[in-house]
């Protein structure tokens, strides 16, 4: 049966030169088609003696599965190679820029703002916020800051009238807080406050406070150092900050402290922003004045409190190496675009 | 304040270093602002005498010196105007050494030189580089200067707290050190000085518990010509006083010591008797400065049988002054109570060292010690004949030792430590507070009375603070704060502030910071509607009144960036806008609306330059876009309308005022190009600001069954007059559909070629779903069928082919 084996072989190598679908359907026309040269040979099994057929129509067949088996792996082989021709066409520049892929940003002062409250929150402190067009009343007189105290000369105050002003510190709201709610108090007062200074690099006549009140039973100055100290280490995120208080005055607190921490630049060694003292003054503190316990209708034998008040805008300075307040206000998109 | 360390350690002198000095006063609250030498580090410069001058052969500016150092002398060419024969000057010998000059053998011109005559400015004691620093003529030739000088000081500035006004002194200070350093402090001269004449002059308190002590003194036959001795012009250089003449200085030099004020007058001057009384409104006087006051009610004066000779404890007057030609004088030193004083210098707008102290208080009982200390030093000075000290007292006005109680109980409860009992006595015992301790209902308890110049302690809280300061803050104990683990409400219901800016900025925005207070030209222009708050006292005309709109200050800061090449400036901001009723008098803190708003501006291409992006500039849909990702936050958008509403700032045709349920929330839109034009701005400018309060509520969301039946979507296009708005056809197709009508898109919006001009397309996808079954080709063709039927009845809509 030297023919068959001649047309297999012719077969499998005319599959194998197909250079195409076409080519290679005309193949299968060619040897599998109705009037396929295989094909042929099995409708010439008659020819045979019949004892003889059922092996020869059995080679036929094997030889035709064989070519068949061939064709479709071809196939295969030959769409594969347009599909990758395709995809090799389709190649994109993947290092061109995405579209509107830009966001805005935060301002930084609203950024700290917001890593300050969080961070009270998250042990139970509420925000709370009140007018900035405050009465002398409530930024001063309820404080123990009666008119023409020294102290008010530390706040170079806007004022409307006699009676009206802009607040200096956002210390009014823990006033307007203490008179309508009783203790326990956990609050802290975030906000606008304003001072007759004229813009310059470190200072500005609008900036922002963020003023701590807690009044309970049997809060101690203990709870004031923890809490602040806390704080700042887990602002700048420092475990061993070193912090420390002084004494100072401020008429509503007594004791009252400011507090330094180690200067986070040169980390205490001295530097340019610590003025070469290693600390940095970051806020002002006291344990709340019995008087202003008692303005607010509190009882300051069964109660005390401590409060703290600390500006964000510094905070920024330091946390973000701005080395100029005015560029809080001048909203430059080039000095935004760095808070992204 | 600023004082000479080395008086300081006249009193006493703790072994510390400069350095550890002022870090000890400033941990015990008198916060030391800065120190630094009295002058600079130098060597080999002693007090020389000029002998002679001759003129130098070659240079006219130039001299030559014979000068005499003690037991030489040299030659040395100056060029200083004041050289002379006979003045003694600092001398800088050869091979003297100053921080950025050595002194060596040197020709100028030709002529030889052997050292260098010295400026203050050379030493580095002053900027005076006019001339030679003329020495006294009495000083000793040869002399290191240093020494001769008291130059191996440092000058140290404290800035004290309000309270601390018993520090304003070289005493007060003294007093705290040696407390810090468990130091006795060398009592200051407290002198009698015998009368050696009878003369008085006659004073009368008529001010009650404003001046309750008057301590007077006459003085006869000074001599003002007299040189005020080196050690005490050094001093009060030192302190940044200024020497006079005898007289004065004696006067700052005890204020300085003993921290009491105190004035002298030209007793020749003076007339009649001294009266010390508030002012009425009007009283004329003429000021040591030469500043002339007309007083206002309510204002301590000195006056004698002219009127008044003086704002007490304020500023003398210049008709009673000492000059150089006074020959006899009268002291005071009063007691003024501080509520007398307190504003009252700021209210004339001045500010002297006298109202400094006595508005924060002095010692009530330092007066008569002031003026014999200044009897002393005047007559030690300038000669003189000294009367009797006369005090005049209002004894029921003044002031009195308050017996403070202290509970141990009390400390414990606010320090949070309990600390022993005889650590406590001996903090009040070397604060100098004499104490009187007694048990009472299981409790140990202190009344303590404090020292005359420690009337800052009046109340229990005070003397806590002062153990607090004494023991040391940084020893004190630290403690986390405990309190129950009880949760706080928080509402789903609520937007936060931080979720609104987080949008934006999501969107390309960028959070402004701006001044409240704004250009009331700018306002004008922006909100000539609302009536804005004007400041008293504004820093400027441009931050002069309070803003009713924040378009103001961000139209600023996007006219800032637009200068600086920034064409895309997308910027918002959040805070409070303040207004008043309009012609309203008498202000008060109710009539005030502070409301909270959140604004923005928007400029420049739609999108970042990309090599794709289309660069078309933004228009109101894109802005209008951002506000409705907003309103989305809230879930409830469908119950806010953007309405076609005029507003002075926008243009007319491109503006909305945003609506929620009816009531006008804020507004959007385009600048008007006319106030555009004026602020320079090259590109359209969109506005938008809204009342954040009405933004903040959010729908709790409620999950409804969603239909499993198919959806079904029906596109027309309708062709109707300009004039008519996308929400009223919505509003149309929604009352004419039934609730099978599960979505409207509006899709696209054409006008020009093949339509009426005064008329648009508009293509429109309707979808209709059932709940419960699929609905049948009839009842959507019905329901289109009724849609249209309403359009056509109420615009007068053709279906376009």
């Amino acid at each position: 049966m030297s023919e068959l084996e001649d047309i297999s072989r012719n077969a499998i190598d005319a599959v194998n030169a197909a250079a195409d679908a076409a080519a290679l359907d005309d193949v299968r026309v060619q040897y599998l088609g109705k009037k396929g040269e295989l094909t042929g040979l099995l409708k010439g099994l008659g020819k045979l003696p019949a004892e003889e057929r059922p092996a020869a129509g059995a080679e036929i067949n094997k030889a035709k599965e064989a070519v068949r088996a061939a064709i479709s792996e071809k196939k295969e082989s030959l769409e594969n190679a347009v599909l990758n021709e395709k995809l090799a066409s389709e190649t994109i520049d993947v290092t061109l820029p995405g579209r509107n892929g830009d966001i805005g940003a935060l301002h930084p002062v609203t950024q700290v703002l917001r890593r300050m409250e969080d961070f009270f929150i998250s042990v139970g402190y509420t925000v709370v916020e009140g007018p900035e067009i405050e009465d002398d009343y409530h930024n001063f007189e309820a404080l123990n800051l009666p008119a023409h105290h020294p102290a008010r000369a530390m706040h170079d105050t806007f004022y409307f009238n006699p009676e009206l002003l802009l607040r200096t510190h956002t210390s009014p709201v823990q006033v307007r807080v203490m008179k309508s709610q009783q203790p326990p108090i956990r609050i802290i007062c975030p906000g606008r406050v304003y001072r007759v200074d004229p813009p310059d690099p470190s200072h500005l006549p609008m900036f922002h406070q963020v003023e701590g009140l807690v009044v309970d039973k049997n809060i101690s100055f203990a709870d004031l150092k923890g809490t602040v100290v806390e704080f700042l280490r887990v602002f700048f995120e420092k475990e061993d900050l070193q912090v420390r208080f002084r004494p100072s005055y401020f008429p509503f607190t007594e004791p009252s402290a400011e507090v330094d921490v180690q200067c986070v630049h040169c980390d205490g060694a001295g530097c340019r922003v610590c003025s070469h003292t290693g600390w940095l003054e970051v806020m002002g503190s006291g344990m709340v004045h019995p008087k202003v316990l008692e303005y607010a209708g509190i009882d300051s034998e069964e109660y005390t409190g401590f409060a703290f008040g600390m500006g964000p805008d510094r905070l920024a300075m330091l946390r973000y190496s701005v080395d100029d307040l005015r560029h809080y206000l001048d909203n430059d998109l080039r000095f935004l675009k760095q808070f992204r | 304040m600023k004082f000479s360390e080395a008086w300081l350690r006249e009193f006493v002198n703790p072994d510390l270093s400069t350095q550890e000095l002022v870090d000890q006063l400033t941990m015990a609250g008198l916060e030391v602002d800065g120190f630094e030498p009295v002058a600079a580090e130098f060597d080999k410069v002693v007090v020389g005498e000029i002998l002679e001058v001759n003129p130098h052969p070659d240079a006219d500016k130039l001299v030559v010196c014979k000068v005499s150092s003690g037991d030489e002398q040299h030659q040395v060419v100056c060029g200083a105007p004041n050289a002379r024969a006979g003045i003694k000057v600092p001398f800088a010998l050869v091979g003297a050494v100053f921080p950025e000059l050595k002194i060596k053998k040197a020709k100028l011109r030709g002529v030889e030189s052997h050292g260098m005559l010295c400026s203050e400015r050379e030493l580095g004691l002053s900027e005076n580089h006019e001339g030679l620093m003329e020495l006294p003529l009495d000083a000793p030739v040869g002399q290191d200067i240093r020494a001769y000088l008291d130059l191996d000081d440092s000058i140290i500035e404290v800035d004290l707290t309000p309270n601390r006004s018993d520090c304003l002194s070289m005493i007060g200070i003294a007093r705290e050190t040696g407390l810090m350093n468990r130091l006795d402090v060398t009592e200051a001269a407290r002198p009698r000085i015998e009368a050696a004449i009878e003369e008085t002059f006659p004073v009368e308190l008529a001010a009650g518990a404003a001046c309750p002590r008057f301590v007077g003194r006459v003085v006869r036959n000074i001599n003002q010509q007299a040189e005020t001795p080196l050690w005490m012009k050094e001093k009060l250089r030192r302190a940044d006083l200024r020497s006079i003449d005898p007289v004065v200085d004696v006067t700052n030099y005890v204020m300085l010591e003993l921290g009491q004020p105190l004035h002298a007058y030209d007793l020749e001057k003076l007339s009649g008797r001294i009266v010390v009384r508030q002012s009425k409104a009007g009283e004329k006087l003429t000021l040591l400065d030469d500043s002339e006051v007309e007083t206002l009610e309510d204002t301590l004066l000195i006056t004698d049988d002219s009127g008044p000779i003086g704002l007490a404890g304020v500023m003398g007057g210049l008709s009673t002054a000492v000059t150089e030609s006074t020959k006899h004088v009268f002291f005071e030193g009063a007691f003024f109570a501080p509520t007398a004083i307190a504003g009252r210098a700021r209210s004339y707008g001045m500010s002297t060292d006298a109202a400094h102290r006595f508005e924060r208080g002095v010692d009530w009982q330092g007066q008569v010690r002031a003026i014999e200390r200044a009897t002393e030093l005047l007559t030690e000075i300038a000669g003189g004949e000294p009367g009797p000290v006369t005090e005049t007292v209002d004894k029921e006005s003044l002031p009195t030792t308050n017996e403070v109680e202290l509970r141990a109980s009390r400390i414990a409860r606010v320090l949070g430590v309990q600390i022993d009992d005889e650590e406590v006595d001996e903090i009040l015992d070397r604060l100098a507070f004499s104490t009187v301790t007694k048990d009472e209902g299981g409790e140990h308890k202190w009344i303590v009375s404090a020292p005359s110049h420690r009337f800052d302690i009046a109340i229990e809280a005070d003397l806590v603070e002062e153990i607090s300061r004494v023991y040391g803050y940084n020893n004190l104990p630290t403690r986390t704060p405990v309190a129950s683990l009880q949760m706080s409400p928080r509402s789903e219901t609520e937007i936060s502030l931080n979720r609104i800016r987080d949008q934006l900025v999501s969107r390309g925005y960028f959070e402004a910071v701006t001044y409240s207070f704004v250009d009331s030209a700018m306002l004008e222009v922006l909100d000539p509607e609302n009536e804005p708050i004007g400041l008293a006292n504004p820093l400027s005309a441009e931050m002069s009144v309070m803003r009713t709109t924040i378009w103001a200050g961000l139209l600023k800061s996007l006219i800032y960036n637009v200068n600086r090449q920034q064409n895309r400036v997308r910027l918002f901001e959040t805070g409070l806008c303040f207004s008043q009723p309009p012609n309203q008098d008498g202000l008060s803190f109710a009539d005030i609306s502070q409301v909270k708003k959140l604004a923005g501006v928007v400029c420049g291409p739609r999108q970042q330059e990309n090599w794709s992006n289309d660069q078309e500039v933004i228009d109101f849909y894109d802005v209008k876009g951002d506000l409705e990702s907003l309103l989305a936050l809230t879930g409830q958008s469908d119950t806010f309308e953007f309405v076609f509403a005029k507003h002075p700032a926008l243009h007319p045709g491109q503006s909305a005022a945003i609506q929620k349920s009816g009531e006008i929330i804020g507004y959007m839109g385009l600048l008007d190009p006319r106030i555009q034009q004026n602020y320079d701005i090259r590109y359209p400018v969109f506005l938008f600001e809204l009342e954040i309060d009405a933004i903040s509520d959010k729908k709790v969301a409620s999950s409804a069954v969603m239909s499993r039946f198919p959806e079904v979507r029906r596109d027309i296009a309708i062709i109707v007059d300009q004039t008519v708005t996308a929400s009223a056809l919505r509003q149309c197709i929604r009352t004419a559909a039934d609730d099978t009508l599960q979505n409207l898109k509006l899709f696209d919006v054409y006008q020009g070629k093949g339509i009426d001009p005064t008329r648009k397309s508009i293509a429109l996808g309707l979808t209709f779903q059932h709940a419960s079954r699929t609905l049948t080709d009839d009842e959507i063709n019905n329901s289109m069928d009724k849609i249209v039927a309403s359009l056509e009845a109420q615009f007068g809509a053709s279906l376009r082919n």
